[in-house]
């Protein structure tokens, strides 16, 4: 079992989740399912192979350094939760 | 020699001076109205795409070739996974194992040592937005800043002091400024530091455990706070303590070291590579093109105002401080070939003007070509250093050729003997009291004269003929 249940406390932790214990068991039994299964690429023979970090081969993908319009501010806040006239608003982060 | 010596490593943030943000073509000016300089990529709307700003780029191999480093043929960016609300997409785009530029160094001068600080790696990466803090009990978010472009500066931790920190920061921000890639203001935020900081018995070859200090938002800040840490550790240490890994921050209006975070709760970062964005290859044709591109560089140019110049190296030091300068001087001196008067007026006259009113040097007036010709209207005994002085405030005013202003007033510099003695003859005439004080030996009077005399000559008489002149008469009165 490479998951136990510290590693998924952590995990949720980092997601900003709060889980129950029973949430806690079930998946830490998921997480471990989902990994066994992905174990089974381990089993193809990589050797010589090269990373690939990409979908697609290519480098040097640029813009010039010129300014395209942005967007009203009105539209930037328009899906925000809470928000005042100019600004977004969350709850106070020390 | 000291028990305990320090161990510093800095990791320096500037933001780049592009028109546009990283990843997308927002403003990336300083000061705009909250959330107005924002679009779909950087506020991190889903299914938008990123793409690579080509002078982050640039700007980011120029300071990599500025500070000896090597340029990577490959590098590539990565996440930097964290949840704050300053960066809207859950990650900083950031650059991880393949950085665009490793192992440089740079020298340094501190207490009369030439010192190498090695250079680890120069990476890119995207800046966060900005947090208000009100009395609501809320947090306000501005993502304007969010997604500018950063370079990221970290040293090897070869400082030994807080004055090579100092001295090293200061170089970082001379080639930034040199190479016109950032305006390194670290008041408004564009220039900042991190120190990492441990101390150890002098002379041992293992590291102690470090912190990581941040928030010094001045040079001086800098210096200040690494202090006060490395004598916090010394005293526990001294008490028997340990020091823990800790992230600290300074608080610059009490001069205090507060606790930001222990190790148990330091970010996981979970880094793994932008698949939104294709790798970066820096080939020779390039990294030469660009290495064409860059000015010469302060530790070249000090060496040239030495060579070239026959400046003392105190001179060459202040006048290359900034490129402003150095090109200010090497103008002057294409119009007066009295290059140590020039130094001496562009450090102290120029420099005096330009500070007392706060001014940059390209803001300053008086173009060299007339500084040049002023300074030969001093060699030529046209007119005295002490007239060149008086009008220099009028000559800054209007920028024209000084000889116009001299003119106008009539103020060519007398050289005639004849003229100066007679002068000479009315002032002892009419001061036989002092006349006796020097003869009786006090050489001080000598003084009043000659400021009595250049008063009578309205300053024009040649300061040099009026002191020869006057210790001859004198002398003859003595036998
Ligand atoms: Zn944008």
């Amino acid at each position: 079992m490479p998951v136990n249940r510290e590693i998924v406390k952590h995990i949720a932790k980092l997601s900003k989740l709060s889980l129950t214990d029973f949430e806690e068991e079930k998946f830490t039994l998921e997480l471990n399912k989902i990994l066994e299964y992905m174990e089974k690429l381990n089993s193809i023979k990589t050797d010589n192979i090269e990373t690939m970090s990409y979908p697609v081969d290519g480098f040097n993908v640029f813009r010039e350094d010129e300014i395209v319009n942005s967007i009203d501010r009105e539209a930037a806040l328009k899906n925000a939760p809470q928000r005042t006239d100019e600004f977004f608003k969350v709850p106070k982060i020390l | 020699m000291n028990k305990y010596e320090p161990v510093i490593g800095l990791e320096v943030h500037a933001q780049l001076l592009t028109e546009t943000k990283a990843f997308c073509g927002c403003s990336n000016k300083f000061g705009d109205q909250p959330n107005t300089n924002v679009c779909p990529i950087c506020l991190g709307h889903p299914g938008s795409l990123p793409k690579i700003n080509k002078k982050m780029v640039e700007f980011a191999v120029m300071m990599g070739l500025a500070t000896n480093c090597k340029i990577n043929f490959k590098s590539s960016f990565a996440r930097k996974n964290y949840f704050y609300p300053d960066l809207p997409k859950g990650w900083q785009t950031s650059q991880f194992d393949e950085p665009i530029c490793s192992n440089g160094f740079l020298e340094i001068t501190a207490d009369n040592n030439l010192r190498t600080i090695r250079i680890n790696r120069i990476h890119m990466e995207e800046d966060a937005g900005k947090l208000i803090h009100d009395e609501t009990g809320f947090s306000l978010v501005d993502l304007n800043r969010c997604g500018t472009p950063l370079i990221e500066i970290v040293s090897e931790p070869d400082l030994q002091s807080p004055h090579e920190a100092f001295q090293y920061l200061s170089k970082l921000k001379q080639i930034l400024l040199y190479l016109n890639i950032s305006d390194c203001n670290m008041e408004e935020g564009s220039l900042r530091c991190d120190a990492n900081v441990s101390v150890r018995l002098t002379g041992d070859k293992s590291l102690g455990v470090k912190t990581e200090l941040k928030n010094m938002n001045s040079f001086k800040n800098v210096e200040k706070a690494i202090q006060k840490e490395i004598e916090r550790q010394i005293d526990i240490i001294e008490e028997g303590g340990k020091i823990i890994q800790q992230t600290l921050l300074w608080d610059a209006d009490k001069e205090e070291i507060k606790i930001m975070r222990t190790k148990e709760e330091a970010h996981d970062y979970r880094y793994f590579p932008e698949p939104d964005l294709l790798p970066v290859i820096i080939d020779d044709v390039w990294k030469n093109e660009l290495m064409s591109k860059m000015p010469e560089l302060p530790d070249v140019r000090r060496k040239k105002f030495s060579n070239l110049y026959k400046l003392p190296e105190y001179d060459c030091e202040i006048l290359t401080s900034t490129k402003e300068l150095a090109d200010y001087f090497e103008s002057a001196a294409k119009h007066s070939d009295d290059f140590k008067s020039i130094s001496n007026w562009v450090m102290v006259e120029v420099l005096k003007f330009i500070n007392e009113n706060n001014l940059s040097v390209n803001q300053f007036r008086l173009s060299p070509i007339n500084l040049g010709k002023l300074i030969n209207l001093i060699n030529d005994k046209t007119i005295s250093n002490k007239i060149a002085k008086d009008i220099f405030a009028e000559l800054i005013e209007r920028n024209i050729d000084p000889l116009i202003i001299i003119k106008e007033k009539g103020l060519t510099q007398i050289n005639d003997s004849k003229f100066i003695e007679e002068i000479i003859d009315r002032v002892i005439k009419s001061n036989q009291e002092q006349v006796k004080q020097y003869l009786a030996g006090k050489d001080k009077v000598l003084g009043f004269f000659v400021g009595q005399i250049m008063k009578e000559s309205k300053g024009k008489a040649n300061p040099q003929s009026v002191n020869e002149l006057l210790i001859n008469k004198l002398s003859l009165m003595k036998n």
